[in-house]
């Protein structure tokens, strides 16, 4: 890695990354797992002047169930949320998700908090957050998911504003999430998402627009008593997706209705 | 040659314990005092005039030492970089190419300037600060379109983009068409391929100015032409230059053909009196190391109805990229293998090498042979289709069954048993099972396809007589040397120079086993031209064991000859009456008399010598082999698409290849493997893509380089037929390149057969999901 020179500091605690960020001004940013920012700092399409870095705030490193809610800290891994008995047993999509993150290296790295705050159109989490309307806490405020994503990597973050928790209602019921890729360590070029509260169905989309996405249509489908297949035909109403080398956005369009289709088959 | 304790045994690599942990030597890991860093300034445009360099801010760096561009290195570097006849002679048009571009820049990554720092990330900082004016040109990038009289031009100095337009004839075409009875034609893209390897390229030179000599490190296939190029573009004499290649992270056949930083990085130390170092970042990587394939295939093959072929016309266009690349022209050796293992009454094949915008292609696995199999296989399993007959048994009945067999284009095929590959890769597969078990996916709605590649290639380059006016005048044949140390060691150098193929392991079995010593006696040397033999010729087209190993063996041989003389002496007996075996030598019929050769060879440095016999116990030998080699086999792959995503799933792949004796069986099936892989890569995953418009590279990054991983590849059922090659001593054929040669067809046959019931004939590659949803929908219309 060749990037551009910056400084470094290590912050112990979220008041000490934040006061580290604002010292350090708006140029600034924090480094977690580093998977999603090191490749941009390799390539020099990111040059922050100083990187904070918060892989020693054990604080946020975390899997705290209370009431019907799951809270999930920032800092913990992809891999600790893929063997955390506790998300296995209140929000088995979250494992689920996470087993399918990158590779192994890459999950023993990456962070929670950082696919949120990094907001990639391809994320995994997102998806779930946006379907289960769950909240983004950061060191200031509560943020709810469909506010929180705005546009390609673009969230409601400020700049010294640090991720702490997400906090996702527990759902142990059916679920899937099938994710489209080539290569096993891949992003999904479509993934859908589908979870079965006590009130119905609910259906994420990955992939097919600037943000996760909430197939509503589906759902009211659904709730309407419509079969799999028909509801599933109306994953792609209203969608916009990006057109890429992997795939155009009317595969991506057809892919969003196979896939849902399938989840909601391989969930019930 | 039979199979002993060493020959044909599984004997694990030696080079392991090294490389898988993590003490090899690669570039990087070489330094030298005072060591100084470069980075490239290259040009983000595919096509444009250089009207200005401003060079200020980058030298204003502290730490920045120099800022170097074409003008700087017109001082110490000369000429063009080389172009070799190969197999297109008759170029029409070749530009010139200096290391750095001057006027003109002609791909998107040509260097422009170099900066020199005392540390990589200064050097790196320095290169974004150096400011260069340009004027865009229009870029040329469809092959096919650049052959127009009208197309803009590549080099705006050129007269046409025509790198070469040769027509090879094999026989009277338009009597085997006039025949035809059934004629079926397709268009077969080839498309680009980076090669990849995981050791990007890598170049560390030291020039001292007090003994006027240069040592350069670099990552190569084949130091000793690199010498060669580098000490003539220098002015230094070759025997002043010391080229090193260590341990070489992979190539592929990119690291054969010199490249700009070959030169620019040892013109640099001579410039600033200083060590220099590049290493390749893997974005300059996939940007400016050679690309494979790039060719566009026209076809068109005639038949009797009885499934007897005829006669194949064809044309390839070859996407050369912005210059010829140094062995560039090897690739159009996909047409005189167009025939494949089949008899045919004629065969027409012109090849268009075809200049563009891009950066240039030039060997890549296989080189050549895979397109001429993928075209070959393909065209047949056309026809198959088109008049109903069983892939297998139309290839059957067309098979060539006597060897030597010449092929259309006067080629020798050594030998062969295309039967007994194709019988145990059907047996092995399960081809009837498949068969019974396809007709019923398909009455599910499923679908499943079978596809073979019965295959054949030209290796083991080369014959002198074949080689030498296709390399520009040095033949390709391999030199060795052996020497005894008085303690009885044995040091082997070759001149071929591995970079995965386990030579250290395969060289030193077969060196052990013929002179009679242990294998830990045996220590295998390459890639040094400060050792061995004068000149060494490098590893690509599988030729390092039927014509490197040939020479250790001669040289092992001549060794043994001497020592027969000396331990006749010894032991007081005529040579003609020794045994050697076991690496002794006994007087036949008094086993007590006994010499070994470690004995013998302590002797030859000694006083006790007959009249005549100088000390020591060494010798340097040349092979030149009489023919090429020519492996072949039959790979069977099944697949079944996802008739709603456009998935491909490979449900089994088979391979049984025929490379002759085997050295190590463990060695081959992981370079089957490897191949297999590789091939595999191109059929489902890989593509370089250009933007139409603009020429910028796309596929840029490993993210869009679609790369697979051991997760996305089938593991292969393997097996082997033994067919000797007459070629040489040893019987041994080649096998590096065969995977590669072999899978894309197979792969693609089984999809194209998967389709068929849609009404899709032909599908290009790689057959990536959205290509095979857009076909699907588009016959569904
Ligand atoms: C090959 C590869 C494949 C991948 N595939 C997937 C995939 O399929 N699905 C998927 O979801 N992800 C994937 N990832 C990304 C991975 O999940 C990353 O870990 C994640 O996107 C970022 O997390 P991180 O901890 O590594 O963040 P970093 O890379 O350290 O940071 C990313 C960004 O988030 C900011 N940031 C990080 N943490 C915080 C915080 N607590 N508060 C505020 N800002 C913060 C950083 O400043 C930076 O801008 C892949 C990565 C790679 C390299």
């Amino acid at each position: 890695m060749i990037p551009a020179a910056f400084q470094y500091s290590k912050a112990g605690s979220v008041k000490e990354a934040v006061a580290q960020l604002r010292e350090a001004g708006p140029e600034a940013k924090v480094i977690a797992g580093g998977q999603s920012l090191i490749p941009l700092l390799r390539l020099r399409l990111s040059q922050p002047s100083h990187l904070v870095d918060v892989n020693g705030v054990r604080e946020l490193d975390y899997v705290h169930p209370e009431g019907d809610l799951l809270r999930v800290g920032a800092m913990t891994r992809h891999s600790t949320l893929v063997r955390s008995e506790l998300v296995q047993r209140h929000l088995p999509l979250l494992a689920e998700m996470a087993a399918q993150v990158g590779d192994p290296q890459i999950r023993a790295r990456g962070t929670l908090g950082g696919v949120f705050a990094h907001a990639d159109a391809a994320g995994d989490y997102p998806t779930l957050a946006v379907m289960l309307d769950a909240t983004i806490v950061t060191d200031r405020r509560r943020v709810a998911a469909r506010d929180f994503f705005q546009h390609l990597f673009t969230t409601a973050l400020a700049d010294d504003e640090l991720v702490c928790e997400v906090v996702f209602p527990m759902a142990p019921g059916p679920h899937r999430y099938i994710k489209f890729r080539r290569r096993l360590y891949d992003w999904a070029i479509v993934g859908a998402a589908v979870q079965k509260l006590d009130s119905g169905w609910r259906v994420g989309l990955t992939h097919v627009g600037p943000t996760a996405v909430r197939a509503a249509a589906v759902e009211s489908r659904l709730q309407a008593g419509a079969s799999f297949t028909e509801a599933a035909g109306a994953a792609a109403d209203g969608l916009e997706p990006p057109s890429d080398a992997r795939a155009s956005a009317d595969y991506r369009r057809h892919l969003a209705q196979v896939l849902t289709r399938r989840a909601l088959e391989q969930a019930a | 040659m039979a199979v002993t304790q060493l020959i044909g045994a599984r004997v694990q690599r030696r080079e392991d314990p090294r490389l898988i942990t993590g003490h090899g030597r690669f570039i990087e890991d070489h330094t030298l005092p005072g060591l100084t860093h470069l980075a490239v300034v290259r040009s983000p445009h595919p096509h444009a005039l250089i009207l200005g360099i401003d060079t200020a801010a980058a030298r204003a760096l502290p730490g920045v030492l120099a800022v170097l561009t074409a003008a700087d290195f017109h001082k110490v570097l000369s000429g063009s970089m080389p172009v070799t006849p190969a197999f297109a002679p008759e170029k029409k048009y070749v530009p010139e190419r200096f290391p750095i571009a001057e006027r003109e820049v002609c791909f998107q990554g040509e260097p422009v300037a170099v900066v020199v720092a005392n540390d990589r990330y200064l050097a790196a900082d320095a290169a974004d600060l150096v400011h260069v004016t340009y004027e865009p040109l229009p870029a040329v990038v469809d092959p096919e379109g650049a052959m127009n009289p009208g197309s803009p031009l590549v080099h705006t100095d050129g007269p046409d983009n025509i790198g070469w337009d040769m027509t090879y004839a094999g026989g009277d075409i338009d009597a085997a068409f006039s025949r035809a009875e059934v004629v079926v034609k397709e268009r077969i893209i080839q498309q680009r391929l980076a090669p990849t390897a995981m050791e990007t390229r890598g170049v560390m030179a030291s020039y001292s100015p007090y003994s006027e000599d240069l040592s350069l490190w670099l990552s190569s296939q084949n130091p000793h032409f690199i010498r060669l190029f580098v000490s003539g573009a220098m002015g230094i004499p070759e025997s002043r230059v010391r080229v090193v290649s260590p341990d070489v992270g992979g190539g592929f056949g990119s690291k054969i053909s010199p490249y700009p930083e070959d030169y620019l990085v040892p013109a640099a130390s001579k410039l600033l009196g200083r060590p220099v170092r590049w290493i390749e970042t893997r974005t300059e990587s996939v940007m400016t190391t050679i690309h494979g394939r790039g060719q566009v295939f026209t076809a068109e093959a005639a038949a009797l109805r009885d499934g007897t072929l005829l006669g194949l016309r064809l044309t390839q266009v070859l996407d050369l990229g912005a210059y010829h690349g140094t062995f560039g022209a090897f690739q159009a050796c996909a047409c005189l293998m167009a025939g494949g293992v089949y008899r045919w009454e004629a065969i027409s094949a012109r090849t268009v090498g075809v200049l563009t915008n891009k950066v240039p292609t030039d060997p890549y696995r296989g080189a050549g042979r895979p397109e001429g199999t993928h075209l070959c296989e393909r065209m047949v399993d056309r026809m198959a289709d088109e008049l109903g007959m069983d892939p297998a048994e139309l290839r059957r009945k067309n098979f060539a069954r006597e060897f030597p067999f010449v092929n259309n284009f006067g080629l020798t095929y050594d030998s062969g048993n295309y039967d007994g590959t194709l019988d145990r890769a059907l047996e092995l597969s399960d081809y009837q099972g498949w068969r019974q078990r396809q007709a019923a996916a398909r009455a599910e709605g499923k679908l499943v396809g079978i596809g073979l590649s019965t295959w054949v290639e030209i290796c083991g380059f080369g014959p002198s007589a074949a080689t030498a006016g296709a390399t520009g005048g040095i033949a390709l044949v391999e030199s060795a040397q052996i020497r005894f140390l008085p303690s009885g060691s044995v040091a082997a150098y070759v001149g071929t120079h591995a970079h995965g193929q386990g030579h250290d392991t395969t060289f030193s079995q077969l060196v052990a086993e013929t002179l009679g010593v242990p294998l830990e006696a045996v220590d295998l040397r390459h890639g040094d031209t400060a050792e061995g033999p004068a000149f060494g010729y490098g590893t690509y087209g599988s030729r390092s064991l039927s014509v490197g190993g040939m020479a250790l063996y001669t040289a092992s041989q001549e060794i043994l000859a001497k020592a027969r003389k000396l331990a006749a002496h010894l032991l007081e007996a005529s040579p003609d009456d020794l045994e050697f075996t076991a690496g002794a030598f006994t007087v036949r019929g008094n086993p007590q008399a006994k010499k070994t050769i470690q004995e013998v060879a302590l002797a030859s440095y000694g006083g006790n010598l007959p009249a005549g016999m100088e000390q020591g116990l060494e010798a340097v030998s040349h092979f030149d082999p009489p023919n090429f080699v020519w492996p072949f086999g039959a790979h069977v792959c099944v697949v079944e698409v996802d008739r709603e995503t456009g998935a491909v799933e490979i449900l089994s792949y088979t391979g049984v290849d025929d490379c002759g004796n085997v050295i190590n069986p463990m060695i081959v099936e992981g370079q089957v493997q490897g191949g297999i892989a590789q091939s595999i890569a191109q059929a489902l995953f890989e593509e370089v893509v250009y933007d139409g418009e603009s020429g910028q590279l796309v596929t840029g990054t490993m993210l869009d380089y679609l790369v697979p991983t051991m997760n996305e590849l089938p593991t292969p059922k393997l097996d082997r037929t033994v067919t000797p090659s007459p070629t040489n001593a040893l019987g041994v054929k080649g096998i590096g390149e065969a995977g590669t040669i072999a899978a894309s067809a197979a792969v693609i046959n089984a999809v194209c057969e998967a389709l068929r019931p849609l009404g899709i004939h032909h599908v290009d590659m790689p057959a990536s999901p959205d290509r095979l949803w857009r076909l699907m929908q588009e016959a569904g219309r």
